[in-house]
């Protein structure tokens, strides 16, 4: 029984890092419909950022991610303003094609800086750390504090949406790009502003990443695919429906993994299969699209 | 919107009576549609000529060339069954590595648990990958653009995974063919006697001609289908869904058929690649990589939604690839870079910037409209 419970807890938690992979994704969407192929990639460079700066400067990874967050938010805005802008309109086949080469282009420009070896982000005592609730109930400390950060992600980017002026210039040229733009919103500026605050996010969510477990520069498109499916399960648009979809991937993968080692992630995606035939357009749609 | 008239002329010809079209209900205008240039014939014979060329090839060729054709002629099938899905019918997946695995392990089963002759196989295969294909478009069918594309990926996984359960097909780590399968081919004994060869060598011969065939009736296929009823309403769905469906076109069932076809021919397909390197494991069969970045890169790089492009893409791609694949990740770094560049610059890619600037058609499937007004005189007395 104990096991059981244990495996529910650590299957919940780990849906908090998926909402953080997704969270990203779910943002760039919302406002400029852009899929990003490259953003599991994206997700694998900041770790990579993270564990550099933890090489070179000697610091721990919660202080080396205050400093990647900048470094990744130019290379998100400059990303977007290079390149991405140009693919944007109505055909659907620039963004996809360039961000699937721009996967291709991150994950071994990575092989070269780095190698193919696994890495790690040391994370001292809190990475072992957990909390016991008695009859052999625990979780751990670094999971549970994922999670929580990802609330808090959410609640953040919700706020930014709702209650500022960028949020509002977001909600203006997701709603209608024309009508914005008549309103003297310059959009392409909107956009990279966008893409930086995304790849903060996957700033946030590459520290979990590398602390929890093994990573190389090959895991990005796995990433991608479970943050997807988070999103189509949540529903297009509804942040806080992205964080259940993860849990409902997390929880599929922990059940499916205590049955079997090797359904774990298959479970993952047979749960996102059934979610898309019974309901289509996610649990809690909002987006239309 | 030509176009639509012309479907919706179509329409109403399907009902037997041939009615003027829609916008000029007063006059005696006749809409006729034309597909091609004027060098039809000419071009028949030479791709005849070439085809009967490359059948006799093996008499000439060495063995290493063999080899290279029959890399060409896959990657050349895979492109034509990728540039038809999104160069024409919109749907832009990137998972049609399932079917390549899909069609590969049904090779596998049937050869080494029932003793199938191998092109026997090849058949098979093709029409279980299009089976498997059902089920996986009525899924993936519910996501639209490129919410498609990783709903494809996230299918070809599942697929990945589930065959790694097949221990009897060597689980996780692959297994290979036994020498009595790939030696077994129909032709093979014919081919050694008559080359006077080896059995491997005879072997890569039989594959060849294989290979050629499946290419060549791919070509053919797609573009008999494009030239087709079915084409024209791809043409019409790429151009506008919405305005594809208010005349007449059922845009799901066009979209699962074409779907449905290209899943049967890279079954296929994969099915004769992995009889060629005769070792499988789930990873290299379902390789995203293989089967789905570089058929994406062939036909980006020749020229999307059009036959000519993904022929000149396998071409550029196999001297890439045979002179500069040493380079490992650069190689690919630069594949990744080549590809943004043409679709930000050139998204037509070279055979688009080719037939804009010199009206060059080799395979023609655009259709032109034709206004004919009758002689007044002809006009029935009132």
């Amino acid at each position: 029984m104990a096991e059981w419970i244990n495996t529910i807890i650590q299957g919940v938690l780990l849906g908090g890092l998926y909402a953080l992979f997704a969270a990203g994704l779910s943002l760039i969407f919302g406002i400029m419909r852009l899929v990003n192929l490259a953003h599991g990639d994206l997700i694998v460079l900041a770790a990579f950022v993270i564990l550099a700066l933890c090489a070179w400067l000697g610091f721990d990874p919660f202080l080396a991610t205050l400093f990647a967050i900048p470094i990744m938010f130019a290379i998100g805005f400059g990303l977007q303003h290079v390149l991405l802008n140009r693919t944007l309109g109505r055909d659907l086949l620039p963004p996809l094609l360039v961000t699937f080469g721009l996967s291709i282009i991150i994950q071994n420009g990575l092989m070269e800086a780095f190698s193919a070896d696994s890495q790690l982000l040391r994370s001292g005592e809190i990475g072992t750390a957990s909390i016991s609730l008695g009859g052999g109930v625990a979780f751990g400390v670094l999971p549970l504090i994922t999670f929580l950060s990802a609330i808090v992600v959410i609640m953040a980017l919700n706020l930014l949406f709702y209650r500022t002026e960028l949020g509002r210039a977001f909600r203006a040229t997701s709603d209608d790009l024309e009508i914005a733009q008549v309103m003297g919103i310059d959009h392409k500026r909107i956009f990279s502003m966008a893409m930086g605050i995304a790849m903060i996010v996957v700033t946030i969510a590459a520290l979990y990443l590398g602390m929890r477990a093994n990573f190389d520069p090959t895991i990005g498109p796995a990433r991608l695919i479970y943050a997807f499916e988070a999103v189509i399960i949540g529903g297009l648009g509804s942040l806080w429906g992205t964080l259940i979809g993860g849990m409902i991937i997390g929880l599929a993968q922990t059940i499916g993994a205590a049955i079997d080692p090797e359904w774990q992630i298959l479970s993952g995606h047979i749960a996102f299969l059934i979610v898309l035939v019974l309901k289509p357009r996610g649990l809690f749609p909002r987006a239309f699209d | 919107m030509d176009l639509f008239w012309q479907v919706a002329s179509w329409q109403q010809n399907k009902d037997g009576a041939s009615r003027p079209a829609p916008d000029a209900p007063q006059s005696d205008r006749r809409y006729e549609s034309r597909i091609g240039g004027g060098y039809g014939r000419l071009l028949a014979v030479f791709a005849a000529a070439f085809v009967g060329f490359l059948i006799i090839l093996p008499a000439i060729a060495s063995r290493n060339a063999i080899q290279d054709m029959i890399f060409i002629f896959y990657m050349l099938a895979l492109a034509q069954y990728w540039n038809l899905l999104a160069g024409y019918a919109g749907l832009v997946s990137v998972g049609q590595q399932a079917f390549v695995g899909l069609g590969a392990y049904l090779l596998f089963a049937l050869t080494i648990f029932i003793d199938l002759d191998p092109i026997l196989a090849i058949i098979l295969a093709g029409a279980f990958a299009g089976l498997c294909a059902v089920p996986t478009a009525f899924v993936v069918f519910r996501l639209r653009g490129a919410y498609f594309a990783i709903g494809t990926w996230v299918v070809a996984e599942v697929y990945r995974l589930v065959l790694a359960q097949f221990k009897s097909l060597g689980g996780g780590t692959g297994t290979s063919l036994p020498p009595s399968v790939t030696n077994g081919v129909f032709g093979i004994d014919w081919v050694k006697s008559v080359f006077e060869l080896r059995t491997p060598a005879a072997r890569d011969i039989v594959t060849y001609w294989i290979a050629l065939a499946l290419v060549v009736g791919t070509v053919f296929a797609v573009y008999w289908i494009l030239r087709s009823r079915r084409g024209l309403a791809l043409a019409a769905i790429r151009d506008s869904e919405t305005a594809a469906e208010s005349v007449g076109i059922d845009n799901f069932r066009t979209k699962f058929w074409v779907y449905v076809f290209a899943a049967v021919g890279t079954g296929m397909v994969g099915a004769l690649i992995y009889l060629q390197k005769a070792r499988i494991s789930p990873d290299a069969a379902f390789s995203v990589l293989d089967w789905t970045a570089y058929v994406i890169f062939i036909v980006v790089i020749g020229g999307i939604g059009t036959i000519e492009g993904p022929i000149i893409g396998v071409i550029i791609f196999y001297l890439m690839q045979t002179y500069l694949s040493s380079y490992g990740t650069w190689y690919l770094i630069l594949l990744g870079a080549l590809a943004i560049v043409i679709m930000l610059f050139a998204p037509k890619g070279i055979w688009g910037y080719v037939s804009d600037r010199w009206g060059l058609v080799l395979f023609p499937v655009r259709r032109t409209l034709k206004v004919t007004t009758p002689e007044y005189s002809h006009k029935p007395v009132q």
